[in-house]
């Protein structure tokens, strides 16, 4: 189906210093769709989600996001824009002097003017959703696991029903089982809350699981965008090595047995 | 929301910002069983948990309300929702009693005293260690001790001896007022010398060292704490109390008596140069006077002390900090803490060092 995207980004430079991470990239994220954005480490799959969300300043090009400059907008328009998406930083990013329940409150508490009952009911029905125990509620990040802080990180990200979820490596530095339940939660967080989501991710099974596209950074820009099976056609050295060696191969035959 | 015939209908959008205006009270009273969402615009988890919430009013005994005009995706969405319910009332925090403020009391008390012991413990372990390390010196670590003898000790001098140097001119200004009274303006002098040298140079030193140093050592080692640096350590067999108390604690023994003699100077410079604005002793007579007058005692006795408050700084900054837990907020809860124990304790200790000295008599 024709559609614009929710997501433009043209021409975008990032610099740090005199380290050019993005030289002209351009990336389209439809609305509804799983992006799965992969590439090296280092080639700047965080920056550009940094810079999509407006907490780095690029050095030169557009980015919209609901058809709106992120860049060149009033601080009033930002906060509305704000409110529209959601962000999960890689090991969750919890404010550390709250706990689960308030974390996930947190948002809810700055952005509306809601009833401290309402904003709670609704806080645990997240937390709930994202598969944490009610044991978790009161309990301190620090006193969290790994992949319960990624899961209560996700429920603070969705806590204002965003159109748009940005997740950095959600799956990284979990058990297979953790990060395939977590896969699964994605997909059925997007399929029940229509998100679009955007993902930044090493996680070979990832994107198998759940990605609609996968959009490969390298060379300072994006050198391919497709579906899975689109990639393996790919002629570029680094997108063959990726989606064709030991790992990806091992990735394929899982899907296909299931 | 209109209430018709048995069937509530909900219209417009169901959303976060919207909910709040809903109330299900009439829907309740009108004994409606079905809910419809026909007329319904956007829908999101909140709207899902309202419309959950005015279903479970409607059904007060086990009576399921009917859901007409659901699309599939919102009946995905108020399935999930209902499955994830959390359940009723968090019990609210009962009230406290007199018994548990005691407790609390009780437990506070103990657990001061068990700090109290905990410190002495640290002090032990890092004692031992110095005297470890006096006997293989090869495994001090030099360059980590010189760093920190940079950071408490160079790189305090302006300030140090901007507070002090501000601290003589204010004993020579205060003193000059009282003193002219009785034309006793010249033992102005002793007053500043022995005030200075034997209290003020050095414990102002130490309080000021304790909130810059102090609080440093604090927030450094709880960070590596924090990260599981401290832990990482201990797994490659390396020593924390080595590695991170010892440089940093010696750093403060060797350099707060210098710190000390600098703040000495700038203090008597201070009231030397007051009292010859405003009471006309010239530095000559502020000298030959300092020099004649002055026992080398209080001197010394100033002196003697610096170690000790710098022992007490050390161990209170490294000790709060090896105490940090995972959280932010730990962090700067202990590294306050640090300060003002150090604070309290190195007066404290102040005081009992001037009834040794008053004792003995010097």
């Amino acid at each position: 189906m024709p559609q614009d995207p929710i997501i433009r980004v043209r021409g975008l430079v990032t610099r740090f210093g005199t380290h050019t991470v993005h030289d002209g990239l351009d990336l389209d994220v439809m609305r509804g769709e799983i992006i799965g954005v992969v590439g090296g480490s280092g080639t700047g799959k965080s920056v550009l989600l940094q810079s999509i969300v407006g907490l780095l300043k690029p050095a030169s090009g557009q980015i919209t996001v609901f058809g709106q400059s992120v860049r060149d907008t009033s601080d009033h328009d930002y906060r509305e824009l704000r409110k529209r998406w959601g962000v999960m930083f890689q090991d969750g990013a919890l404010f550390s002097s709250l706990n689960v329940q308030q974390n996930v409150e947190a948002p809810m508490r700055e952005q509306l003017d809601l009833r401290a009952e309402t904003r709670t009911a609704l806080a645990r029905i997240k937390i709930r959703m994202v598969g944490l125990h009610e044991d978790a509620f009161d309990k301190l990040p620090a006193e969290l696991s790994g992949g319960m802080r990624k899961r209560a990180g996700f429920a603070r990200a969705i806590a204002l029903d965003p159109e748009i979820v940005f997740l950095d490596e959600p799956t990284a530095g979990l058990d297979p089982i953790g990060a395939a339940a977590f896969d699964k939660l994605i997909a059925q967080l997007r399929a029940t809350l229509g998100l679009t989501v955007f993902l930044v991710t090493h996680d070979l099974d990832s994107l198998h699981a759940i990605c609609d596209r996968i959009a490969v950074i390298a060379e300072k820009r994006v050198i391919a965008t497709g579906t899975m099976a689109e990639m393996q056609e790919v002629d570029h050295p680094w997108v063959a090595a990726y989606f064709k060696g030991p790992r990806a191969r091992a990735a394929l035959a899982q899907k296909d047995i299931a | 929301m209109t209430i018709d015939a048995g069937t509530v209908t909900l219209r417009g959008d169901l959303v976060i910002s919207t909910i709040e205006s809903l109330s299900w009270a009439a829907a309740a009273q009108s004994g409606a069983t079905t809910i419809n969402l026909d007329a319904v615009g956007r829908f999101d988890t909140a709207g899902a948990w309202a419309v959950v919430e005015l279903d479970r009013a409607l059904s007060p005994q086990g009576r399921k309300a009917t859901l007409a005009g659901a699309t599939d995706l919102q009946a995905e969405l108020l399935a999930t929702i209902r499955d994830n319910m959390p359940d009723d009332g968090a019990p609210a925090a009962p009230r406290r009693t007199i018994a548990e403020l005691l407790d609390t009391f009780g437990r506070r008390t103990a657990h001061s005293f068990g700090q109290a012991i905990a410190i002495t413990g640290f002090l032990g372990q890092v004692v031992s260690t110095i005297a470890y390390l006096a006997l293989h010196p090869r495994q001090v670590r030099w360059t980590a001790m010189f760093y920190h003898m940079q950071q408490v000790g160079l790189s305090a001098v302006p300030i140090v001896s901007l507070m002090a140097f501000l601290i003589g001119v204010v004993l020579a200004f205060q003193g000059a007022a009282q003193l002219r009274q009785f034309g006793a303006e010249v033992f102005v002098v002793d007053l500043i010398a022995i005030s200075i040298l034997r209290e003020l140079g050095i414990l102002l030193t130490a309080i000021i060292v304790a909130g810059r140093s102090g609080s440093a050592f604090t927030a450094a080692i709880g960070s590596m704490k924090m990260r599981e640096e401290i832990d990482a350590m201990r797994t490659l067999g390396l020593d924390p109390v080595t590695i991170l108390v010892v440089p940093r604690t010696l750093a403060l023994i060797f350099m707060l008596p210098v710190l000390g003699v600098i703040a000495n100077a700038a203090g008597l410079f201070g009231g030397a140069l007051m009292s010859w604005i405003e009471l006309g002793v010239s530095p000559g007579v502020f000298q030959i006077r300092f020099a004649t007058n002055t026992d080398v005692w209080h001197f010394g006795v100033g002196m003697i002390k610096a170690p000790f408050f710098a022992l007490i700084i050390g161990i209170i900054g490294c000790y709060q900090g090896m105490q940090v837990e995972g959280n932010a907020e730990s962090l700067g809860r202990l590294t306050s803490l640090s300060v003002v124990l150090s604070i309290f304790l190195v007066i404290t200790a102040d005081a009992l060092f001037s009834i040794f000295f008053a004792i003995v008599g010097v």
